[in-house]
């Protein structure tokens, strides 16, 4: 059975890409010391500020004379946490909103949904901005103002799910059974919307990692020192002509932990459908 | 014969909602007045055509639907409306009475094992120590013709016939004493039918079930049953032992629906009286007999009264006008 | 079989599926003719290749997994296989029809149902939107929708299961096919309006002229309805002759089986209760069919030799053939 299971994974390959960029990413940040050839912050000299890409300095350096590859290689830390921890966020109050919406029913269902109707007609930017503007800039608050602002979509699709899967027949005969409301909740239902939940979870993180980098490029997110691309881009604005590596390989970061994401959540959500992966 | 369940009158009305406040505009007249009883061992057959009322007869028995009005009653304890019962009660009728389902693919969760499926049941109710409860898993999965080595796998890994019998297994696990079985076989192959149709009779005998056998399928029904109830647009029109309803239907429907029947023998006799016209819908069931605007052998007061169910003799019950005029 | 009214003549045809999971040979050498006028029925469980073969012979074979990798198809003595896929359009409704299971999902929800016979008739005849109106008015009226005027002008929807597949009815004949396929048109109806639409079609049958090809699993309205039946098992024909050939005398094992496995209406009440007779094991996986008669490993008259040896179909006279070494071996003596 394992065996068949990594032949249907190894068939994807928008899968196989996604699992390696995000591994690779996941990587970079945990081992960001070990990987990175100078300090992102410490290693600042002057007398090497704009330096073109070189054997010395891979990626070059920046106006600082930082090493724009170690800074890169840090930066995935920050994006990775904010990505990871505010979609958790999400995540949970997405699904227990959803759960309470679809089970409770009656006027939870009405004012959740009202709730999550208005959350989804406000474009995720402006909304983070606004609670940014609130409270004012750094991490924590990027990390705040991302956590509650993306939950509608797992919200609204947990409770579809809750809503369609008491129709189904293993849910009527767990009631028939005497299963308890709750037990059904977490024995019959949730487990099976892990998946779609993950699914969704995954596409957020990277839609997350999109957000914090045009916060910090707004300068509302990671102060610097703290190497983060979003504000390595902002910096590196100003020098876009004259020393173009400043910008290039920070966005090149994004563009493809975004991608990576993007296509593990893909090909996941293929993977599970049974109707795409038959053929 | 001792009565195990009664029921009385039973009338399940769906409501229609329909615009911005969810008004309710009108019923779906799902099930419109059924009484029935089932006798300790026995089988009753409920046959009808698609949206009869059989399935929501069903559901209603087992509580996983409200009831709009009716009166049923289990060894003797009115048990019509559940959420008013005790909690230790409630737990009693869930264990007392089990369902087995048409569709063996949406019947089973796929994230759950053989062994957790057949198993949590009894482990949630507290009814046996770890160890009898695999030893029971074991044998119940023997008794429905399932490897017993094959606990640990999921659903997806059965076929249709094995699923089905993986979900006979549940309702057994908690030793009910009526099972309602709704269409079980009308999903499976031709082959595997005959599978199925003779596990329910052998189980039957060896754990002195009651059956509520749900179906379309006359031949089935037939086979399989003591009693057998037709049902009309939410209400039984004839109601008989097999035999009697075989050799001598009375209602008209009754009648129609056993000519309709295709015979699997190329020689047998094709005159058949058609029935004209779709069976109404529930929403707007005629009035009178509803079965009058198809009826072959409608008269004057067929559109103004409706017909009760009543006693013709030797059990047999019809709720037609033809049999009231003496 | 030199006859001059076959109008289908299938040879050696194989439909196989090329998926994740390797190949499914859904339709494996079939051979098969539909004469004018007649009721072909193939009767077999899910997934005996059925419904695939009569895809194949419309040329609708799901994509990309499904092909035809062998075998011909001749329409009035032309393979129709070898047609560009232009001409095969201009014959599906004209020459071959098809109905199906599910009449739903069959019917445009947003278009009328006289406007879906008419686009039918428009396509394939030359005639005015006025005409093709009439006539398709006229058509609901042949396959008896009561005010047919008025019908015509009501989207699926609005009708209920049985008129809906008696549109579907009316759109396959609009255009006079000489082939009317028909798969499990009745199994998703009720037992009154699958007898009113079965009485429908034999009776449209002999005004039309039409051959039908039914494909079913249900042995009872293939007695009803067939003058010859196929049976079919894991992509092979395993049984083939009249009607009363297959009922009073079949040869092959599975369908010796399968007739007495299925309960009859009325047995219990004339001859008491006995178990019906099971035919054991699953239905084959088409994935995973090994070499020997399919059947094998559900058959109660196996020998060594079935689990090795494939078996071609033996001629028993008057059109019955099956495939079995059991009848071979007989013969042969």
């Amino acid at each position: 059975m394992k065996d068949t299971i990594y032949k249907k994974i190894l068939r994807r390959k928008n899968l196989v890409v996604g699992i390696i960029i995000t591994l690779a990413v996941v990587f970079m940040a945990i081992f960001a010391p070990l990987m990175s050839p100078y300090h992102p912050i410490d290693d600042a000299d002057l007398m090497v500020s704009d330096q073109p890409p070189s054997i010395e300095f891979l990626f070059g350096t920046d106006e600082q004379g930082r090493d724009i590859l170690s800074r890169v290689i840090y930066g995935a830390r920050v994006s990775l946490s904010i990505g990871l921890l505010s979609q958790a966020m999400n995540t949970v109050i997405g699904v227990v909103l959803g759960l309470l919406a679809g089970f409770m029913g009656k006027w939870w269902d009405d004012i959740i949904m009202g709730l999550t109707n208005i959350m989804l007609s406000i474009p995720s930017l402006v909304f983070a901005l606004a609670i940014m503007a609130l409270l004012g800039p750094g991490l924590i608050n990027v990390f705040l103002a991302l956590g509650f602002t993306n939950w509608a979509y797992t919200c609204r699709i947990t409770r579809s799910q809750v809503l369609s899967s008491q129709e189904l027949n293993f849910v009527k005969a767990a009631q028939a059974l005497g299963y308890g409301k709750i037990r059904i909740m977490f024995t019959q239902i949730l487990p099976n919307i892990v998946g779609p939940i993950l699914v969704i979870g995954t596409l957020g993180v990277a839609g997350a990692i999109l957000i914090e980098a045009g916060l910090s490029f707004l300068g509302l997110g990671t102060q610097p020192p703290t190497p983060s691309w979003g504000g390595m881009l902002a910096t590196a604005r100003e020098q876009l002509f004259t020393s173009p590596w400043i910008s290039i390989f920070p966005g090149l970061a994004i563009f493809i932990t975004v991608l990576g994401l993007n296509l593990l959540g893909d090909g996941w959500r293929d993977y599970m459908d049974p109707r795409i992966s038959r053929q | 014969m001792e009565p195990i369940l009664e029921v009385t009158d039973l009338k399940v009305h769906f409501p229609i909602k329909k615009g911005i406040f969810a008004q309710t505009k009108g019923y779906v007249y799902a099930v419109d007045g059924v009484s029935f009883t089932l006798n300790k061992g026995e089988t009753l057959g409920v046959v009808g055509e698609s949206g009869c009322g059989k399935t929501t007869t069903g559901m209603a028995v087992l509580q996983l639907l409200d009831i709009t009005s009716g009166k049923i009653v289990f060894n003797g304890k009115d048990i019509s409306d559940i959420s008013k019962m005790p909690f230790d009660e409630v737990i009693d009728f869930r264990k007392k009475v089990q369902i087995i389902f048409q569709d063996p693919f949406s019947s089973l969760n796929p994230r759950m094992t053989i062994e957790h499926i057949i198993g949590d049941p009894m482990r949630i109710h507290k009814m046996f120590g770890e160890k009898e409860i695999k030893e029971r898993v074991a044998y119940l999965m023997e008794k429905t013709g399932l490897r017993p080595g094959q606990a640990g796998r999921y659903p997806h890994e059965f076929s249709g016939g094995q699923r089905q019998r993986i979900g006979i297994a549940r309702a057994l696990s908690m030793g009910p004493e009526i099972i309602i079985a709704d269409e079980p076989v009308s999903a499976l192959d031709v082959s595997i039918q005959a599978q199925i149709i003779n596990l329910l009779v052998e189980l039957q005998e060896e754990f002195d079930l009651s059956y509520i056998f749900i179906a379309h399928d006359l031949a089935v029904v037939e086979h399989i049953c003591d009693r057998i109830a037709v049902m009309y647009l939410g209400k039984i029109v004839e109601m008989a032992s097999y035999e009697e309803l075989f050799l001598n239907p009375r209602h008209p429907y009754t009648k129609a629906l056993f000519s309709a029947i295709p015979i699997a023998d190329p020689r047998a006799k094709k005159d058949r009286t058609l029935l004209e016209g779709d069976v109404p819908s529930p929403r707007h069931p005629p009035s009178g007999c509803s079965f009058h605007p198809r009826c072959p052998e409608c008269f004057k007061t067929c559109n103004i009264d409706d017909p009760v169910l009543r006693n013709m003799g030797n059990d047999h019950f019809v709720a037609c006008h033809l049999y009231n005029r003496h | 079989m030199n006859h001059d009214d076959v109008l289908l003549n299938v040879r050696g045809l194989k439909t196989y599926f090329y998926t994740l999971d390797g190949i499914a040979k859904a339709v494996d050498g079939m051979s098969f003719y539909l004469d004018k006028g007649e009721t072909l029925a193939i009767v077999g469980e899910s997934g005996c290749g059925k419904s695939i073969t009569a895809l194949s012979i419309m040329g609708l074979v799901p994509q990309p997994a499904g092909k035809i990798v062998n075998g011909k198809i001749y329409l009035n003595n032309d393979d129709i296989l070898e047609y560009p896929e232009s001409k095969m359009q201009d014959i599906r409704g004209d020459k071959i029809a098809m109905i199906f299971q599910e009449p739903m999902t069959s019917l445009n929800p947003l278009m009328t149902v006289g406007s879906q016979i008419s686009e039918m008739i428009l396509r394939h005849r030359r005639v005015t939107k006025k005409e093709s109106w009439e006539r398709s008015v006229s058509m609901l009226e042949k396959v008896q929708i009561p005010s047919p005027g008025r019908r015509a002008k009501d989207y699926p929807h609005q009708l209920s299961g049985g008129m809906r597949q008696r549109v579907m009815i009316a759109i396959a004949l609009s255009c006079n096919p000489q082939i009317l396929i028909a798969d499990e048109p009745t199994t998703a109806l009720d037992v009154t309006i699958q007898a009113q639409i079965l009485d429908l079609m034999l009776r449209l049958k002999q005004d039309y002229e039409t051959s039908i090809l039914m494909i079913t699993h249900d042995l009872g309205v293939v007695a009803e309805v067939a003058q010859r039946i196929i049976v079919m098992y894991a992509g092979k024909i395993i049984e083939e002759g009249n009607v009363f050939s297959i009922f009073e005398n079949p040869r092959h094992p599975y369908t010796k089986a399968l007739l007495k496995s299925i309960p009859k209406f009325g047995n219990r009440t004339e001859h008491g209760r006995e178990p019906l007779q099971e035919i054991t094991g699953i239905v084959p996986n088409l994935y995973k069919l090994g070499s020997g008669c399919s059947f094998c490993p559900r058959c109660k008259e196996a020998m060594d030799i079935c689990k090795i040896k494939d078996v071609g179909l033996t001629d028993l006279g008057n059109g019955h053939r099956v495939r079995c070494l059991l009848c071979k071996s007989k013969r042969e003596e």
